[in-house]
């Protein structure tokens, strides 16, 4: 039940925060270092979203099966393969070292 | 480039109903491991519903659910979310001043402003191609991927230990699929770098969570003290080349710095 209420908290700050762009002064706009921080912020948490997801378990940092899938989704990044297959490509990779056991 | 005439247009000569529409459809089918993800980290199917409908932003919406997958509290799933969404807030003051939409339009566009529709809007020249590209876009990604994170969430119930699928590895890629095409230069590596090493020497010691709001604490201390003029981390989400392909991505509006 108290998930449900972080979920519609969320809900309605990702409403807001889109809403409120349609009332900001278009000048703000021009605010080099507010677009800046926008941009840095974004890497900052996929960067770190990538990470947490690949390595953390808990608490812990663990090497398992998620490394295969971020090093294969890395190759398939480098040879510009489309979002999709690049996702695939994750996947398989994980599903196919836990078929040979590890992680 | 639409740069095309003011004349009626048919809709499938138009650029940015082409772009709209390919980049709905690989969104939308994207809506599946959204669903089987969220389902496999132990939402039910309403609370995976309820993000695709009303939180309507993939990459809050991967986060929200990444972070109590990992263990995380509420709280902190919250907040990585709408940090997380901060810039779908930008997106919305680039198409307010493109489109001007009024009175209800308006707060029907704030829901759908999310990164691939402003992205189509703002690789067109022609205010009607990029109304065109916005709303079908952003109509046309709502619609599919709230179908497909239903069928996603569905068929994931029935899918046994997600693991075994490896959609956990797929979540992996799939954010850093995200990060990708913001990785142009040297100044996003070293952020990248520095958040990614942040988190990793965050997570034994701070609760599930928290380690991304740290990164993105370093993250706005580096743009902070960096502020030099950029414009990366404001790509689509998609489509790690589309923006090139597409658009030609380039340097012509360097008035807003916003949408490059």
């Amino acid at each position: 039940m108290n998930l449900w209420l972080w979920i519609l908290i969320a809900c309605a700050l990702a409403y807001l925060t889109k809403l409120v762009g349609y009332f900001v002064p278009a000048k703000l706009l021009q605010s080099p270092r507010i677009m800046h921080i926008a941009g840095t912020m974004t890497i900052g948490l996929l960067a770190s979203l990538t990470v947490v997801n690949a390595l953390a378990s808990g608490q812990g940092l663990v090497l398992d099966a998620r490394i295969g899938a971020l090093a294969a989704a890395a190759v398939a990044l480098w040879l510009r393969a489309p979002f999709l297959v690049v996702v695939i490509s994750g996947a398989a990779a994980a599903a196919l070292l836990r078929l040979l056991g590890w992680g | 480039m639409s740069g095309g005439p003011a004349v009626p247009l048919k809709l499938r000569d138009s650029p940015a109903f082409k772009i709209a529409l390919s980049l709905s459809i690989a969104t939308g089918l994207y809506g599946v491991s959204f669903g089987a993800l969220s389902v496999a980290s132990g939402f039910d199917f309403f609370q995976t519903m309820v993000l695709s409908l009303l939180l309507f932003s993939g990459g809050s919406q991967f986060a929200f659910i990444g972070v109590v997958a990992g263990g995380g509290s509420g709280v902190a799933a919250m907040t990585a979310s709408a940090l997380l969404g901060l810039r779908n807030g930008i997106y919305g003051m680039q198409i307010n001043a493109m489109l001007r939409p009024r009175g209800w339009r308006r707060y029907i566009s704030a829901h759908v402003t999310i990164d691939e529709s402003t992205a189509t809007a703002s690789g067109q020249s022609d205010p009607d191609e990029q109304r065109r590209g916005f709303w079908t876009a952003g109509i046309g990604i709502f619609i599919l991927w709230n179908i497909f994170t239903a069928i996603g969430a569905l068929a994931g119930d029935a899918m046994g230990d997600p693991k075994q699928w490896g959609l956990d590895g797929a979540a992996v890629a799939a954010f850093l699929a995200l990060l990708w095409p913001r990785l142009k230069g040297r100044e996003p590596w070293a952020i990248a770098a520095a958040c990614a090493l942040a988190t990793i020497l965050a997570v034994p010691f701070v609760p599930s969570g928290v380690p991304i709001l740290v990164a993105a604490l370093v993250a706005g201390v580096i743009g902070w003290f960096s502020h030099a003029r950029m414009d990366e981390g404001l790509e689509p989400d998609v489509d790690p080349y589309a923006e090139k392909r597409e658009h030609g991505h380039g340097h012509s509006r360097s008035g807003n710095g916003g949408d490059q």
